[in-house]
């Protein structure tokens, strides 16, 4: 267990949370099964466990040990992915979770629920429940389709049609339609071949099919998620036996027991990472690398880079020259990424439209900022949840976790999420999984389409308004206000400040290519305040006069950095040097408990040929073809991080506060912030 | 997706009056020997919709369109055919089938469509911008061959779309078909006030595929019954009235009955950043909301220079699409090209010393004699041909017998007819079923036989 220890702490501070953790507990990690730690968000701190307890994954009761023990370790000693077969009565837990996945050939062991598998078929095994319900689901659209084209078209019969079934008058008003052709349902047809039915089908069955597959990744997750809690059942009934020291045998039963939970675990984890992947000729090192949660993907790994595409519902051709330190981010060819996603348009059926639409707007850059795209993206799910439902023999929470969580993939592969969409999308799933079971699937509904515009309201539009409100008490008379880019509560700011009848001017620093300032200050002109516009080469110069400057941010981490658009570094940087106070407007929906000291490890590339392109100027133009030129790569940033250094105040919907307070707020009101 | 297919079939159309008849509708006219109807179907069931409604024109045609389409594609599509009285117009056509329409959106697709462009595209456009309609537009095709290309261009001048865009090109802001552009056009003051510049272009067809937003179609159509095609009358309209919306606010209507949270629609649509300044700057002129309201969008959707698009609405533009599916757009017939870029049914019999030219192609069962020539022509299915017969950039259709010596030469022989010795047909069509004595010399410029020998 040593040797497997000691690289994974090298590891393990990805996933690093900063002054909320009580230093003394261990992560859990460090003592438990390595099947515990799959690619899977980083656990959460319940888990933990007190470092004395044994590994405790499986001890098998006394009365099984001498009934049943012996013949599963015999069996352990084959290659045959063997459960850990300690049926825990107090722990029910377990038992489904543990015995469904990983089979067993003991039936009358496996209390019966696990079916007979061959140790070849752990994919089968792994998918029958899935198999299950894809049948059951693709009959059903079956039945579904014939019954409606039955019932909309009596008599729809297509071999009648030519004998006169047309309806239409000559001078109808209202033409009715007559049944041409049918996508025919024969029930006969469903048991020869599944390939032709795939043909013969109609949208139902198309429908039906991208959601089995997805919906059966999901059941895999659900399952991992019941073997952890299994795991951890066990481990806390291991941990509370051994203290009794009510099983002498323990020790004795130390040298059968572990290669038979090491063969366990690693099936395990082969299965659940990737199911296809053979277990035994893949070296342990990097099998357990892959378990390793991965923060975020990092597209510099070519073997994963090539299994995301895979996935890939957006076209996904990578950029070729991409500067180096910035390899580990997703860049890809743009302007081929749109018509690709547009021609699939009616292809994508398990997308819901509202989110596909959300999906395009994102990719054409037709929604941006923060707090729009987050908008728009809760706008989207309520629709998608309004139009939800359950399919047959699901749960309503799971299902829709499930759906969500592709939904959401498809608008990362769109466009990177920013954080505060991770937390609304945090926010609607911790809602979906506290849904109380009593609950009927209408009112479900209602209750999240009702917590997504609680969300709306309070957290974003209720928070703009008291951060205005709170703002613009530090505007005095006669102040110059500098801004940067184009912030939506910085734009209501100073409308309100305006409005207020507060003497200001306003300085509008810019920057290419994407010009944003010019929208605010097209905005502010036409209400009438007093502007400037100038260009951030020019925010030296300017800064001598600024007695405030105002910034939005797209997120404010637990260190105090803000994290915003590229370019505000650089405003805030010189307004330190400047002595000028910096007031960073951002609503407490978007702090996060990630700390970042730079902006490289976690950051967006943009479209590189639009900071090439100079709009207007055809003599410079000379860069066309860069993406050829091998001495040359583009860097395209969108977002940047501010250290907090520089920052005098964040105004939040908790009222001012200094950039040290950040982890305050994100520790205290994290409950209340999302409602988790 | 929640959108539903209308494919505009159409009936007998005067434009073709030679080649279609009781027998041909429009839509089953063959190009490269299948009915122009099966290129739409197809396309739309690559794009997997497979839910189509086909309305027809005058139900017989509507008859023989549903028995073909009910024997071709029995099992693949699910079609209804609707009948609707003749020359009711296509906005009529839709008025017609309305109460069919339940999606929020309508793809209506012209039956003489023939085009490898995805509706996809135009769907997504159209959704992207939450557009009241999305228009299809690629570039005008060539017609003519080259020899006759003078001749074509006096003829193209006549029937011109103007379309103006704006600089993004993705907003239509005036469009004018060409029956209305005589000397001047007008351009709304507003529009261009709004948008601040606007490119008129005159080399745009319309493709006559637009995605509507349902809710207003149907508004539109119910409103205005003077209204009698969706390209002259209706798109028009809508492009017209885009910033002072009589629609829109309908539409805003009905979002309030659903949702009943309007401010959060809005204020989804107000932070959105149209990519050219074009709606996003109009909506301030007017203070916010207001205005916002009382807009709504159209889009166009420009395909690009490598899809083919072209429509069967002429004489000319039939030759060109049988000229160009079996030439340079060859992947859209659907046929597998042999070497010599030809189609040759392997039931088709050629005599010897005969050749087929590339861009030829050959249905089952026709006999051709010795030393006949065929080049870029199609012939259709069981036609006798006889010796020394020279066919050239023609279509020859079903059951055709054409005797020795013949020279046919730019022209359409319908089905069934009887070519006798020697004939020499230049640009020609012959409707179906006559016969043509012998040593006939035919040079008519578009025309047609008006007098028949039995």
């Amino acid at each position: 267990m040593d040797s497997r220890r000691a690289p994974r702490t090298v590891i393990d501070p990805k996933v690093r949370q900063v002054g909320f953790v009580t230093p003394g507990a261990p992560p859990a990690r460090s003592h438990s099964v390595p099947t515990d730690a799959c690619s899977s968000p980083p656990r959460a701190p319940d888990f933990t466990l007190p470092s004395n307890s044994l590994s405790p994954v499986m001890i098998p009761p006394a009365r099984h040990a001498s009934a049943d023990g012996i013949p599963v370790l015999t069996r352990a000693s084959a290659p045959v992915p063997v459960p850990s077969t300690t049926p825990n009565p107090p722990s029910p837990l377990r038992r489904d979770g543990v015995q469904i996945p990983i089979g067993s050939y003991n039936p009358s062991e496996s209390l019966g629920t696990s079916p007979m598998r061959s140790p070849s078929s752990r994919m089968d095994g792994l998918e029958f429940s899935e198999d299950m319900s894809m049948v059951s689901s693709s009959r059903l659209a079956r039945s579904s389709s014939a019954k409606a084209a039955a019932a909309s078209f009596p008599g729809t019969n297509t071999e009648m049609m030519a004998a006169g079934k047309v309806v239409g008058n000559v001078v109808p008003a209202k033409s009715s339609l007559t049944t041409a052709s049918v996508v025919k349902t024969l029930p006969g047809l469903s048991d020869k071949g599944d390939g032709s039915l795939a043909e013969v089908h109609g949208e139902a069955a198309g429908i039906a099919k991208p959601l089995k597959q997805k919906t059966s990744k999901a059941d895999r997750r659900a399952l991992q998620e019941a073997q952890r809690a299994a795991k951890a059942a066990a481990r806390e009934a291991g941990g509370g036996k051994p203290s009794g020291g009510t099983v002498p045998s323990n020790a004795a039963k130390g040298e059968f027991g572990k290669p038979s939970q090491k063969k366990d675990a690693a099936s395990v984890s082969g299965a659940n990472v990737v199911p296809e992947k053979k277990v035994a000729d893949r070296p342990p090192e990097k099998e357990r690398k892959k378990d390793v949660p991965h923060p975020r993907m990092q597209f510099d790994d070519q073997h994963r880079v090539e299994k995301a595409k895979k996935r890939a519902v957006v076209n996904q051709s990578e950029a070729r020259n991409r500067v180096e330190l910035f390899r580990h981010l997703p860049q890809y060819v743009h302007g081929t990424q749109l018509p690709d996603l547009e021609s699939k348009f009616f292809q994508l059926d398990h997308i819901h439209p509202s989110v596909y639409k959300v999906g395009l707007q994102y990719l054409s850059g037709n929604i941006t900022g923060g707090n729009a795209r987050c908008i728009a993206m809760l706008l989207a799910f309520r629709e998608a949840i309004k139009d939800y439902s359950t399919p047959p023999e699901k749960a309503l929470v799971r299902d829709l976790t499930a759906k969500i969580g592709n939904y959401v993939s498809f608008l990362i592969e769109c466009r990177p999420l920013s954080i505060s969409m991770g937390n609304a999308i945090k926010f609607l799933k911790s809602r979906i999984a506290k849904l109380p079971h009593t609950l009927s699937e209408s009112e479900a509904k209602f209750t999240l389409q009702s917590d997504i515009d609680r969300f709306i309201n309070e957290k974003i539009l209720l928070a703009e308004k008291v951060i205005v409100r709170h703002a613009v008490e530090k505007i005095r008379n006669g102040d110059v206000l500098l801004t940067y880019g184009w912030s939506s509560v910085v734009e209501m700011l100073l409308l309100y400040a305006h409005e207020s009848s507060k003497q200001f001017r306003v300085v509008v620093v810019d920057s290419r290519p994407k010009l944003e300032g010019k929208a605010l200050l097209h905005r502010l002109l036409s209400k009438g305040l007093n502007c400037t516009y100038t260009h951030i080469n020019a925010v030296s110069y300017i800064m001598h006069e600024v007695t405030r400057v105002f910034l939005g941010a797209s997120s404010v981490l637990s260190n105090g950095t803000v994290y915003s658009r590229v370019g505000t570094a650089c405003v805030a940087m010189v307004a330190h040097a400047f002595h000028v106070p910096i007031l960073i407007c951002c609503e407490a929906y978007k702090f996060h408990e990630r700390v970042q000291l730079d902006s490289i490890c976690s950051n967006e590339l943009g479209d590189p040929d639009v900071i090439s392109v100079v709009p207007g100027r055809k003599d410079l133009d000379h860069l066309d073809n860069w993406a050829e030129n091998e001495n040359l790569q583009l860097l395209n940033l969108t977002y940047d991080a501010t250290p907090s250094d520089y920052v005098s105040v964040i105004v939040t919907d908790y009222g001012l506060i200094p950039p040290t307070s950040v982890p305050v707020i994100v520790r205290e009101y994290r409950r209340e912030q999302l409602w988790m | 997706m929640d959108f539903q297919v209308v494919v505009l079939a159409g009936g007998a159309s005067k434009n073709l009056t030679p080649l279609v008849s009781e027998e041909i509708p429009k839509a089953l006219l063959p190009v490269a020997n299948r009915p122009v109807l099966s290129y739409v179907l197809e396309l739309l069931e690559s794009s997997n919709l497979k839910d189509l409604i086909v309305v027809v024109e005058g139900s017989d045609a509507a008859l023989r369109v549903g028995g073909w389409i009910s024997g071709a594609y029995v099992d693949r599509l699910h079609v209804e055919v609707a009948a609707v009285p003749e020359d009711i117009g296509t906005a009529g056509a839709l008025r017609a089938v309305a109460h069919h329409l339940t999606a929020s959106d309508i793809l209506v697709v012209s039956g003489d469509l023939v085009t490898d462009v995805p509706p996809g595209v135009v769907a997504a456009t159209h959704r992207r911008h939450g557009a009241v309609v999305t228009a299809l537009l690629c570039d005008t095709p060539i017609s003519g061959i080259s020899e006759t290309g003078s001749k074509d261009k006096a003829k193209k001048l006549g029937r011109y779309n103007i379309v103006g865009l704006d600089p993004t090109r993705q907003f239509l802001l005036l469009i004018a078909s060409g029956a209305e552009v005589e000397k001047d056009t007008r351009v709304q003051k507003s529009i261009l006030g709004a948008v601040g510049q606007m490119e008129i272009r005159a080399d745009l067809m319309d493709a006559h595929m637009y995605a509507l937003k349902r809710s207003v179609l149907q508004e539109v159509l119910d409103q205005k019954d003077s209204f009698h095609s969706i390209r002259q009358d209706v798109l028009p309209y809508l492009v017209r009235s885009q910033l002072r919306s009589e629609v829109a606010k309908i539409e805003e209507g009905w979002n309030t009955t659903i949702t009943s949270k309007t401010n959060l629609i809005w204020l989804s649509q107000h932070r959105e950043i149209a990519p050219s300044a074009f709606h996003n700057g109009h909506e301030l002129d007017a203070n916010g909301s207001l205005s916002a309201q009382s807009t709504h969008k159209c889009c166009a959707y420009i395909a690009g220079k490598n899809k083919y698009c072209a429509r069967l609405n002429s004489i000319q533009a039939f030759i060109d699409i049988n000229r160009d599916v079996v030439g340079e757009a060859s992947h859209l017939s659907g046929y597998s090209f042999s070497a010599q870029n030809n189609v040759v049914h392997p039931s088709a019999e050629l005599g010897s010393k005969t050749t087929v030219g590339p861009q030829c192609m050959l249905a089952e069962g026709s006999k051709l004699g010795d030393k006949c020539s065929v080049k870029r022509s199609v012939i259709g299915r069981h036609c006798r041909i006889g010796s020394n017969v020279k066919i050239v950039n023609s279509v020859v259709m079903n059951h055709v017998t054409i005797e020795d010596g013949c020279l046919v030469q730019g022209s359409i022989i319908c089905s069934n007819v009887h070519l006798q010795e020697r004939c020499v047909l230049k640009d020609c069509q012959v409707a179906a079923l006559w016969k043509v004595p012998q040593s006939w010399r035919l040079k008519f410029k578009l025309s047609y036989l008006l007098s028949g020998f039995v």
